[in-house]
């Protein structure tokens, strides 16, 4: 099996070396990128996910992942604020290590908001609460703060409407558009998104993909699996494909969709783009 | 048809949905006597009800002697409690009461008709002609301070949150206070002279304040990544549960002593407090464990995600769901253990069953246990399916399995 060709230039080193509060200027000015992630390995038991992942990204890119079903893309997005932990690599994420230390840890995922396949918004609390917890909680804003800021998010993704309903009570697309506003209240640097369109029905993808498009048009940094080709043509500036665990193709979408390298990346794009 | 039914799919027009109504005739003929074998079965359950229900009424209205309950009431209420000192309780009672109508404006200002009718309970109790003047007043009083509670919430229901939470924390520490005395204000009352329902509503109340949140530590600590705290409880529930309830308080009352220097002596009723609490954390931790169990991963998920830690996570969204989930469970676990300290008087305390037997005890009232015990029946059930009925309420009210 040929190995991941994809080219990564800088090292963790060159990051590391540099004082830390240098390096929230060097990320701004997209001299270092704000994740780096370096020959990360991953094993379930015995089962190799994960097989030397190297990936840079720069303030403000859109990048697309996709690849086949338990290609290691969800897991990979994953250790990225550590909802799975890695056994081998090293990555970085604006400018802080990934290890075991639970202030790191903290401190990355306060800085990445996720959206997810399941929504995975709290039942017992209304789409406000949901919104508002984390600021109030791990911030420290005040109440009035929060929901200022939580209603002006409910505007973005269109639904202020829906303020004081539980997400029971709402539809898939709604739920998920409350879900990025949640991940955004938090004011996050990155935003990753684990197949936020995979559990919608039809008519529902598209509202949730136009919240994304108008994100990504913002400056957002955005590492988003998914199969939606329409929205990767449309924002992404990098795309990679995984497969068995590895990188196996990396490119513009422009390079990918008109000219892809590998048989593995032509076989799997013919067989989604029907 | 076809063609009717699109037109009024294209003309939009709402259908109401098919009504049922019934006579009083009507009802009666299709649930109790639509085909043969119904009506067998109706008149065969209505006579094993007669000749069950007839001879209890007749029993209870024309033979039964309730002189002994009269006569002891106030055995039964209080035990030796000194008569001179029971205006503490009724204090406490007139506080309780005060609360519970600040409480029920606060939380549930639509639900006046009930709160109404649960106001005629105290009068119809200031109404029975055998109790003393005292509790006359003191039931109207009694009355009287939930209305003034009531009254205040609705007239103030924003700025008086945060006064009904106080005094809902505060309530249990005051009673103690009051009950037990405070030197020089309040006369000490030994506990060996609490008993009859306030020394049972004593037990099952500190057993379910102080058993549930030590119960929530017990299942948090079964799921602890600790290996010491994990051991601990597992250890702890697990010889807890296998133990019966009466060798706890027998290991309290007899064993203790033998094992503490002769200088220390803890005092009974707090012994006992102890073996209940102890013993019913342990099955409270195995039910709220089971609310754990049902919170999926996502959940623990999204909150790491937002940067929430390890407690904020568990506080703010685990419990809440967790809790919420095994409120008929947790419920049935209060119940259980109000009917379970009863099992007290085994080990010598006057509680309400206590005081039944040395009422029975008694020359003039040898032989009475029918009338004793059923009314002491009577007070278990009625506060036990209070507590249900509470329970309902409030899965209703927290949306249980709607959202």
């Amino acid at each position: 099996m040929s190995t991941s060709v994809v080219e990564v230039k800088t090292t963790p080193e060159q990051i590391l070396e540099m004082p830390e509060e240098h390096r929230a200027e060097a990320i701004e000015r997209g001299e270092i990128p704000i994740v780096l992630a370096h020959e990360v390995h991953k094993w379930y038991g015995n089962f190799h996910v994960l097989r030397g992942i190297n990936m840079e990204v720069y303030k403000g890119e859109v990048i697309v992942i996709f690849g086949p079903s338990g290609s290691g893309k969800s897991t990979f997005i994953r250790t990225i604020n550590r909802l799975e932990e890695y056994q081998k690599g090293k990555i970085i994420v604006d400018g802080t290590e990934l290890s075991r230390d639970i202030r790191n840890i903290e401190k990355i995922r306060m800085e990445t908001g996720m959206v997810f396949q399941q929504f995975n918004l709290f039942p017992h609390l209304t789409v406000l609460q949901n919104i508002t917890l984390a600021p109030i909680q791990v911030r420290k804003w005040p109440k009035a703060k929060a929901e200022e800021v939580a209603m002006q998010l409910l505007k973005r993704v269109g639904i202020p409407d829906q303020a004081n309903k539980f997400p029971g009570q709402l539809s898939g697309g709604q739920q998920q558009r409350v879900a990025i506003a949640r991940a955004l209240a938090m004011q996050p640097k990155i935003m990753l998104f684990d197949e936020p369109t995979s559990a919608l029905d039809p008519e529902m993808i598209k509202e949730v993909l136009d919240v994304m498009v108008e994100l990504a048009e913002s400056g957002m940094t955005m590492l988003v699996v998914t199969h939606e080709m329409g929205f990767a043509r449309a924002v992404a500036d990098r795309m990679y494909f995984f497969d068995q665990g590895q990188i196996v193709e990396s490119g513009s979408p422009e390079q990918i969709f008109t000219n892809p390298q590998e048989d593995r990346t032509k076989l799997f794009l013919s067989q989604i783009l029907h | 048809m076809m063609n009717r039914n699109q037109e009024q799919y294209t003309t939009g027009e709402v259908l109401a949905p098919p009504t049922e109504r019934y006579t009083v005739l009507g009802w009666l003929k299709k649930n109790l006597f639509s085909t043969w074998y119904y009506t067998l079965l109706t008149l065969l359950t209505l006579y094993v009800l007669y000749i069950i229900i007839k001879p209890t009424l007749v029993w209870v209205f024309t033979q039964a002697q309730w002189q002994v309950v009269v006569v002891n009431l106030r055995l039964f209420m209080v035990g030796q409690y000194p008569a001179d000192q029971i205006f503490r309780i009724w204090i406490a009672l007139h506080l309780l009461a005060f609360t519970a109508g600040l409480a029920w404006a606060i939380w549930l200002p639509r639900s006046r008709r009930i709160g109404a009718f649960l106001l005629l309970i105290p009068l119809g109790f200031a109404a029975l002609p055998f109790i003393s003047t005292f509790s006359h007043i003191n039931w109207v009083i009694f009355d009287l301070a939930a209305l003034a509670g009531w009254g205040l919430g609705t007239w103030k229901p924003k700025a008086m949150r945060r006064p009904l939470i106080v005094l809902l924390l505060a309530y249990f520490p005051i009673l103690i206070l009051l009950i037990l005395g405070v030197q020089p204000l309040l006369k000490i009352v030994k506990t060996n002279l609490w008993g009859g329902l306030l020394l049972t509503m004593l037990l099952a109340v500190v057993g379910i304040t102080v058993s549930f949140p030590l119960g929530i530590l017990l299942a948090l600590g079964r799921k602890s990544e600790l290996p010491i705290v994990k051991l601990f409880s597992i250890l702890y529930i697990e010889i807890i549960r296998g133990v019966p309830l009466v060798t706890v308080l027998f290991m309290a009352q007899l064993m203790l002593p033998l094992f503490l220097p002769p200088q220390i002596k803890i005092d009974n009723v707090i012994r006992a407090m102890a073996g209940i609490v102890l013993f019913s954390a342990a099955y409270m931790a195995e039910n709220v464990r089971g609310g754990l169990q049902a919170i999926p991963k996502g959940q623990y998920e999204a909150a790491w995600a937002l940067g929430l830690n390890g407690f904020q996570t568990t506080f703010f969204i685990i419990l809440p769901q967790a809790l919420r989930n095994v409120i008929p469970v947790l419920v049935n676990q209060f119940i259980a253990l109000f009917k379970d300290t009863s099992l007290v008087a085994i080990v010598g305390l006057l509680d309400l069953l206590g005081i039944a037997s040395t009422v029975l005890a008694q020359p003039a009232f040898i032989g009475k246990q029918r009338e004793v015990y059923l009314f002491i029946a009577l007070i278990y059930w009625v506060f036990s399916y209070a507590m249900s009925y509470a329970s309902r309420r409030l899965e209703v009210a927290l949306g249980v399995g709607e959202r």
